[in-house]
């Protein structure tokens, strides 16, 4: 099934762009840490079409900027620019590291957009203008993304603070070391979370004009008589199939789908602000409500970031429990998205609650270790931060060996040949895999393609070079592959579980002190794992004091979001609620 | 007609009994068909036994909300397993998760849509005040900002059993009502919570002078600033005053007060 599995051959390269580009790099950033290199801003399109076409790097996996005013670090010490974006770029054929790119951008100058070349360059470059307030040119639809128009400034800017600002870094000397504490409500007269600019006057404030999608396609050209119109419908925010607070604006022609635009935000609860607030360890709870089905792969990914940044080693018994509770957590995400694409064909709750049983299991032993189902808060920087109580393997090997391997064949058996899946999944929401990569999604979604990247195996982190497992791929790219590659892939999961709880070694499970005083020297990493959504990564940039000078999340629900409309143009409105389904994203993650 | 076990017809009576009115005695003979209670124990019995929620999940908390209406847990056990996505047959709001800024006039809207008796629920840290994300730039530090809330359960999320306990005091909530004195049967008192609104930050209808009153006082004391040659920007943002009111600091000094008292610790 997977011959053509994507393994990582090489290191990633020096950065060799030929003669012609060469004056294009302006010099390397961070040489200790991840090698990135420093781009002339009128040159990155040439570099971004060079790398694509010539290098092979075909998937654009992060873009975000950093805000470096009034940064004490060395690093920067000669360098006017305010704000930085940063590209990393993958290569989907071959596997390995990412080339890092940095182009620097003084306050109000302007950056070519990427979408020309990289698709998916679309949210990420609108997150970006919506949060740092840098424009690029030529995107085609520059608006904010997770606040809305008319907001007042760009929080993300380290000069932007919030209503109930403090300090810039915690513990805040109100409440540490002595334990007082005030109400932030009290501050301020209207005892909320809000602050508006001076000589601001709401009696004569107009709300902004709704946004709504224009259709590029026309009325029915070859039916002239009929009279008919396009109309615009939304759906959301508050909408049953939207898996939380989410909306699509889609213009419609009788059920078709001309145009449809995610619109997003309303569970934007600012992660990247706090996170650059908290000291390092700070974040780790906080990683537990991005993607809130799968807390413990979030804290994976986080822990991985930061060790690579500051150099720690796990010890090997840790290693094998991440991966054990990574993999539950990969089984309890895939049955629950299959029972909730069922839910959205319309086999309503049967499917959803045969998952919900599975991951009840799996909860009572993330409760067990962890002491909460849900939100585990479980890893620490070099390990993890318990052992495992008694009886907690047994009970694992029984799950992983028996009751899981049974639930998902019976989940096959009932689901997989069904003749409504089928005629309702087959075909529906097609998009070939060289489109979905343009678009940089990830995860699943491309494997369904046909596309045997895994993250696992493309580029090994923690232990997964040892053990034996496959990368399933399905060669269709429409909703019934994506349906049925999350089940080969829970399947997977299984195998790796069965090997890892026989293969668990004795040990301790945290190396030093799990970071509780921690300092991370200067510099920047991106680092990423495998989530069950798609690729999730971290990137970093510390300035060698407590907290992260910039911590941004890459998460996979928010850039697989980028195919939501392409994937859904030309079919029904009801099939666009599947295809939102079989995408599968948590809103917490997609607005974090 | 096979006659019920025992048993069976004490558990009918031991369930009725609640119910009956006790004063007013049913003679022999009519026992078998004549009930006599009151209105309002009939009409809370009901109204409780099928509280339909609106379905309506906002973050990681629904999840948790939907873990309590599955399998195990199993919400069905109280009536309640009907979920409304329409807000005009729900009688019930969980509002589960972070409420946000750019969510909240949505929120608002759905509340004013539900038909009375309408009941809110706080469900976890957010919901009630912003839990961990209570100082983001885009979090409404709790629901009961803008409308009001009956039950607040406490939690990160709170698990099954403790939304079902919040579900059961909602039920004990509802129980002590009486239709005499319920606000929704009185003239005038049923009123659209005001939607807020989102400017440069999102903002109540209701405190709009206020709001006035600061911004505008900020921005004559920065032209006068500017004018007197001293630092301007320095007040860019209206925060307000940072000094306490005297109501917050005897607030903070009764809760301190009485925390020291809990703990045993000296005044
Ligand atoms: S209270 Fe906790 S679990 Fe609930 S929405 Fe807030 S962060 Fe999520």
């Amino acid at each position: 099934m997977s011959q053509a599995t994507v393994v990582a051959e090489a290191p990633a390269d020096e950065l060799d762009l030929g003669p012609e580009l060469a004056d294009a790099v302006e010099g390397a950033w961070a040489e200790d840490t991840e090698k990135t290199y420093v781009i002339a801003p009128d040159r990155i399109l040439d570099v971004l079409r060079h790398l694509r076409d010539v290098q092979g790097y075909d998937f654009l996996s992060n873009l975000t900027c950093v805000d470096y005013k009034g940064y004490g670090g060395k690093l920067r010490a000669d360098v006017d620019a305010r704000l930085e974006i940063v590209y990393n770029l993958y290569n989907t054929r071959r596997g390995g590291g990412s080339i890092g790119l940095h182009v620097r951008v003084p306050e109000d100058e302007t950056v070519p957009s990427a979408t020309s070349l990289y698709a998916g360059a679309n949210l990420q470059e609108r997150e970006v203008y919506d949060l740092f307030g840098v424009k690029f040119e030529g995107h085609p639809n520059l608006r904010r993304i997770l606040l809305w128009d008319g907001f007042n400034g760009h929080p993300m800017r380290k000069d932007w603070q919030e209503a109930y600002f403090e300090e810039d870094v915690k513990p805040f000397r109100s409440r540490h070391p002595k334990g007082e504490y005030a109400f932030h409500e009290d501050k301020i007269p209207w005892a909320k979370n809000t602050t508006y600019p001076a000589g601001w006057d709401p009696d004569s404030w107009q709300e902004p004009v709704a946004y709504v999608p224009v259709s590029q396609a026309p009325h029915h050209e070859n039916e002239p008589h009929l009279d008919t119109e396009s109309i615009v419908v939304n759906l959301g925010p508050h909408h049953p199939s939207t898996h939380g607070v989410f909306r699509m604006l889609t213009r419609v022609e009788g059920e078709t789908i001309l145009a449809l635009e995610p619109e997003m935000g309303y569970l934007h609860r600012n992660h990247e602000k706090i996170g650059e607030r908290n000291t390092w360890l700070m974040n780790m709870p906080f990683t537990d409500r991005l993607d809130y089905l799968n807390s413990m792969s979030n804290n994976w990914s986080y822990a991985l970031a930061v060790e690579k940044l500051a150099g720690i080693e796990v010890p090997e018994r840790a290693e094998y429990l991440r991966v054990i509770m990574a993999e539950f957590t990969r089984i309890v995400n895939h049955t629950w998205s299959i029972g909730f694409i069922l839910n959205d064909l319309g086999a309503l709750q049967t499917p959803a609650l045969y998952a919900i049983e599975e991951r009840e299991m799996i909860l009572d032993l993330f409760e067990a270790v962890s002491g909460a189902r849900m939100m585990c808060n479980y890893m620490r920087f070099g390990g993890v931060v318990r052992d495992l109580p008694e009886g907690w393997h047994e009970q694992a090997a029984y799950l992983a060996n028996e009751r899981l391997p049974r639930a998902l064949d019976e989940l096959d058996t009932l689901l997989t040949e069904n003749e409504i899946l089928k005629a309702r999944g087959r075909g529906v929401g097609y998009l070939p895999v060289e489109d979905l990569i343009a678009l940089s999604v990830s995860g699943p979604m491309i494997r369904a393609g046909g596309l045997a990247y895994d993250i696992r195996k493309a580029e090994p982190y923690g232990i997964y070079d040892r053990f034996d497992f496959d990368v399933p791929t399905l060669p269709n790219s429409d909703i019934y592959d994506r349906y049925y590659i999350r089940l080969l892939e829970a399947m997977e999961s299984v195998r790796i579980l069965q090997q890892a709880l026989r293969d668990i070694p004795e040990g301790e499970t945290l190396g030093g002190r799990g970071g509780y005083t921690l300092r991370a020297p200067e510099g920047e990493v991106y680092s990423r794992i495998e989530a069950p959504k798609g690729e999730l990564g971290f990137y970093l940039a510390s300035d060698g004091k407590v907290a992260p000078w910039r911590y941004h999340v890459r998460s996979p629900s928010y850039i697989n979001l980028n195919a939501l409309g392409p994937m859904s143009i030309g079919y029904k409105v009801a099939d666009a609620i599947v295809i939102l389904g079989a995408i599968d994203i948590v809103l917490g993650e997609v607005d974090r | 007609m096979a006659s019920l076990p025992p048993d069976f017809q004490q558990l009918k009576q031991d369930q009725l009994t609640p119910f009956l009115h006790d004063e007013i005695a049913v003679p022999d003979e009519l026992q078998a068909n004549v009930l006599i209670t009151t209105v309002d124990k009939i009409y809370n019995w009901s109204r409780r036994s099928s509280m339909w929620p609106l379905l309506f999940g906002l973050a990681c908390c629904a999840i948790e909300m939907i873990a309590t209406a599955a399998s195990r847990y199993d919400l069905a056990r109280f009536g309640m397993e009907v979920m409304r996505p329409s807000p005009r047959q729900s009688d019930l709001m969980i509002v589960s998760g972070t409420v946000t800024k750019k969510m909240v006039p949505a929120i608002v809207r759905i509340y004013n849509q539900m038909a009375e008796p309408r009941y809110v629920l706080s469900m976890g840290a957010c919901a009630t005040g912003g839990g961990p994300f209570k100082e983001g730039y885009n979090v409404v530090s709790g629901i009961d900002k803008y409308i009001p809330v009956d039950v607040y359960v406490p939690g990160c999320p709170p698990t099954p059993e403790a939304l079902i306990y919040g579900l059961l005091k909602m039920h004990e909530k509802v129980d002590r009502q009486s239709v005499t004195s319920v606000p929704w049967y009185r003239k005038d008192t049923s009123q659209f919570v005001p939607v807020p609104r989102l400017g440069p930050d999102v903002f109540d209808p209701r405190q709009v002078d206020l709001i006035k009153d600061t911004t505008l006082k900020a921005a004559a004391a920065t032209t006068a600033a500017a004018a007197n040659g001293a630092s301007a920007g320095a007040t860019e943002h209206a925060r307000g005053p940072a000094q306490l009111s005297d109501k917050a600091i005897a607030r903070m000094e009764e809760a301190k007060r009485r925390w020291r008292e809990k703990k045993g610790l000296p005044e």
